[in-house]
């Protein structure tokens, strides 16, 4: 009990901390989005109930922006996560210069977002003075050219996924490379000499071994996902809806503070369905590495 | 089936980048291991064992020289392919699967005519887990396994696929003092009721030479001799063996030949039919001395224990290099405690003479042996 007591007193300051800055901005986020036609200028609203809920749930721009989050998460996740185990794996069995590949792929880590959004605005927008490099490989192989910036949806798809894949990779490829670096080589020894193929070894021995940090990526990764934002900024600039590349997050924000914004409750209740959304993922996901992750 | 190495050397580059120095770690290995037989691959640390057991099973390369089972050259045969079953200094059961999963991974990884049905694989595996008596711990994970049973299932591994030759790498060394005694009489029984060729390494020589069909003796890569236990240990090529075999160790003096006589510190010990004049280094085994009023080597006494059936006299003399003489005899023989020396008759089959500069073993005269 005493022991108790003291655990408390040491937790305390971290506590008030997250008392200010989480939970009371959660619970105020969740009373805004139950205050109907609430006014910011006179903080004043005329009922509660759910009719911000409906109002979100039914907004063309939301559900865009829903569907948007959703396509995203649905490529990029497994994308960058396969890709990161390739590129893991291929660094993991170089021996010379193993460094110098390590450093290269980290690098786009410690670059700047719209830094590299600028490298991807060269790549692939279309300006009077040039189609972009990717239009020019294409017309290359002598494919028509599609304007990637301002074209069609799924080009905009395509590219905004590429980017935010280029983004989330080095951190995944650091964190496979060190759990791939820390499987003892006596598993692999014994793997070989109990006959195992090379797929095998992949399989049941491998994955199992790395699968903390897989399940640790994948379940970050649904996450991270899920608050992109400054990605499609990057790309598409701060007019999301009318590119109709805006993500949930985005959504939120604009109705916060952007050119139609000023709406707190409907951002609030558009946050609280976020929340649920990932909360619900995230949930289903623990359960699944339950069952298949070896601690 | 027989294994027979031919000239195998290994030559690692340094563990350190900079230095272009490189470790031979095994340097013309040649031997042959008769099928069926239980061999001991002995010697000290860091002499090349571990690297002898992975060019076998083919986890390594060797920089020259061949590897043959039966007839068969299997130098360049991938290790998954030799058929070789190995048991791991530190076991390397995967952690992630139940003792079941881990005898069964190797049966699972059976491809074409070899493959197995699921009843047949079950089968195999609870056979092998009955030979080594672990059959009521076949749902548990390795972690959930004391030292010596997670032995036991990695010897149930290697064993699965009935292998044609086994491996082991200091399957003892991990184990308790207690259970080290118990664990290699079964291995020992394992290795009779399977009748597989068996080769397992060892730094304890006792260990080796109880067990052994055979013991092949290594020194810095270098074979020094092989063959039976007892043999070796009665007849060693050279210091080295002689002192690396027996427990407690041999007795090592500087010593002289002169006029077919040896001579210990000036006293003549033992006949030396047939040995050239000169200096030699003396090995007299701890079991080579008899007590006697008159005998040929006075040595100063310094304490008597008695351990069961023996009794231990430890002494001194001048020209013994080491610490302490050691000398075993029967607990019924008695000694003379009070005075200040003891007097020994050496057995001549007990005493080993030695080329103080080669080490080479310099042999009685046959002849005038015994
Ligand atoms: N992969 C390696 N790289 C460099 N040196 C090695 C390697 N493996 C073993 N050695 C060296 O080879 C020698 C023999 O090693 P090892 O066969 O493990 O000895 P033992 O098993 O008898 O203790 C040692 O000097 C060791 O340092
Ligand atoms: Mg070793």
């Amino acid at each position: 009990m005493k022991n108790n007591l003291k655990a408390f007193l040491y937790l305390l300051p971290a506590l008030v901390f997250l008392g200010v800055f989480m939970v009371y901005p959660l619970a105020d986020v969740l009373v805004y989005s139950f205050e109907e036609g609430y006014n910011s200028a006179s903080q004043t609203f005329s009922g509660i109930g759910l009719r911000n809920y409906s109002f979100v749930l039914r907004d063309p721009y939301f559900l865009q922006a829903v569907k948007n989050t959703f396509i995203l998460v649905m490529i990029t996740v497994p994308v960058s996560t396969g890709l990161a185990l390739v590129i893991s794996l291929g660094l993991n069995s170089i021996k010379k210069l193993k460094n110098l590949f390590q450093t290269i792929y980290f690098l786009p880590y410690v670059t700047n977002t719209l830094a590299v959004g600028l490298v991807f605005m060269i790549l692939f927008k279309k300006t009077p003075y040039s189609d972009g490099m990717v239009n020019i490989l294409v017309r290359l192989f002598s494919g028509t050219t599609v304007d990637f910036i301002d074209g069609p949806y799924w080009a905009k798809m395509l590219v905004l996924s590429i980017y935010t894949v280029w983004i989330v990779l080095p951190f995944k490829i650091l964190i496979l490379t060190s759990a791939l670096g820390s499987v003892k080589q006596d598993y692999y020894n014994a793997a070989k000499i109990d006959g195992a193929s090379s797929w095998r070894v992949f399989s049941r021995i491998t994955v199992p071994m790395i699968s903390p940090m897989l399940f640790y990526l994948i379940i970050t990764g649904f996450i991270g996902a899920f608050k992109a934002y400054s990605d499609s900024v990057a790309l598409f600039g701060t007019n999301l809806n009318a590119a109709g590349m805006n993500t949930i997050v985005g959504y939120i924000y604009d109705m916060l503070y952007g050119d139609s914004g000023g709406f707190p409750s409907y951002a609030s209740a558009a946050a609280l369905i976020l929340f649920a959304i990932v909360f619900t993922i995230t949930v289903v996901n623990l359960m699944i590495s339950r069952k298949r992750v070896h601690h | 089936m027989k294994v027979r190495l031919d000239k195998l050397t290994k030559v690692f580059p340094s563990r350190n980048k900079r230095s272009k120095e490189v470790v031979t770690a095994v340097s013309e290995v040649s031997f042959e291991i008769p099928a069926g037989k239980l061999v001991g691959l002995l010697g000290p640390s860091g002499c090349g064992k571990s690297t002898t057991l992975n060019l076998i099973c083919g986890l390594e390369k060797p920089t020259s020289g061949r590897i043959f089972f039966g007839d068969e050259d299997v130098t360049d045969l991938p290790a998954e392919l030799r058929g070789v079953g190995l048991v791991f200094q530190n076991y390397a059961l995967y952690p992630h699967m139940t003792v079941l999963k881990n005898i069964l991974f190797p049966l699972e990884n059976l491809k074409g005519d070899k493959k197995l049905s699921k009843e047949m694989m079950l089968q195999k595996a609870e056979e092998a887990a009955r030979l080594v008596q672990i059959s009521e711990l076949m749902e548990r994970k390795p972690s959930e396994l004391s030292g010596g049973q997670q032995q036991r299932v990695a010897i149930a591994r290697a064993l699965v696929k009935m292998p044609k030759i086994l491996l082991l790498d200091e399957p003892l060394s991990n184990l308790d003092a207690r259970l080290r005694l118990q664990t290699r009489e079964e291995l020992r029984r394992i290795q009779r009721e399977t009748g597989i060729t068996t080769v397992f390494v060892t730094h304890d020589q006792e260990e080796a030479m109880s067990i052994s069909d055979m013991i092949v003796v290594m020194k810095e890569g270098v074979i020094h001799q092989s063959g039976k236990p007892q043999d070796v240990y009665d007849d060693p090529k050279d210091l080295f063996v002689a002192k690396f075999l027996g427990t407690p160790p041999i007795n090592v003096f500087d010593g002289e030949v002169r006029g077919e006589k040896l001579l210990i510190g000036g006293a003549a010990v033992l006949d030396a039919a047939g040995v050239r004049d000169g200096a030699v280094k003396v090995g007299i085994r701890s079991e080579g001395f008899v007590p006697s009023a008159d005998g040929a080597l006075e040595c100063g006494f310094t304490a008597v224990e008695v351990m069961g059936r023996d009794t231990s006299v430890i002494c001194s003399h001048p020209a013994f290099i080491g610490d302490s003489i050691r000398a075993v005899i029967s607990a019924e023989t008695p000694v003379d405690t009070t005075k200040p020396t003891v007097r020994f008759d050496l057995k001549k089959s007990k005493v080993l003479l030695f080329d103080p500069k080669s080490e080479e073993r310099i042999r009685f005269d046959e002849g005038a042996n015994g």
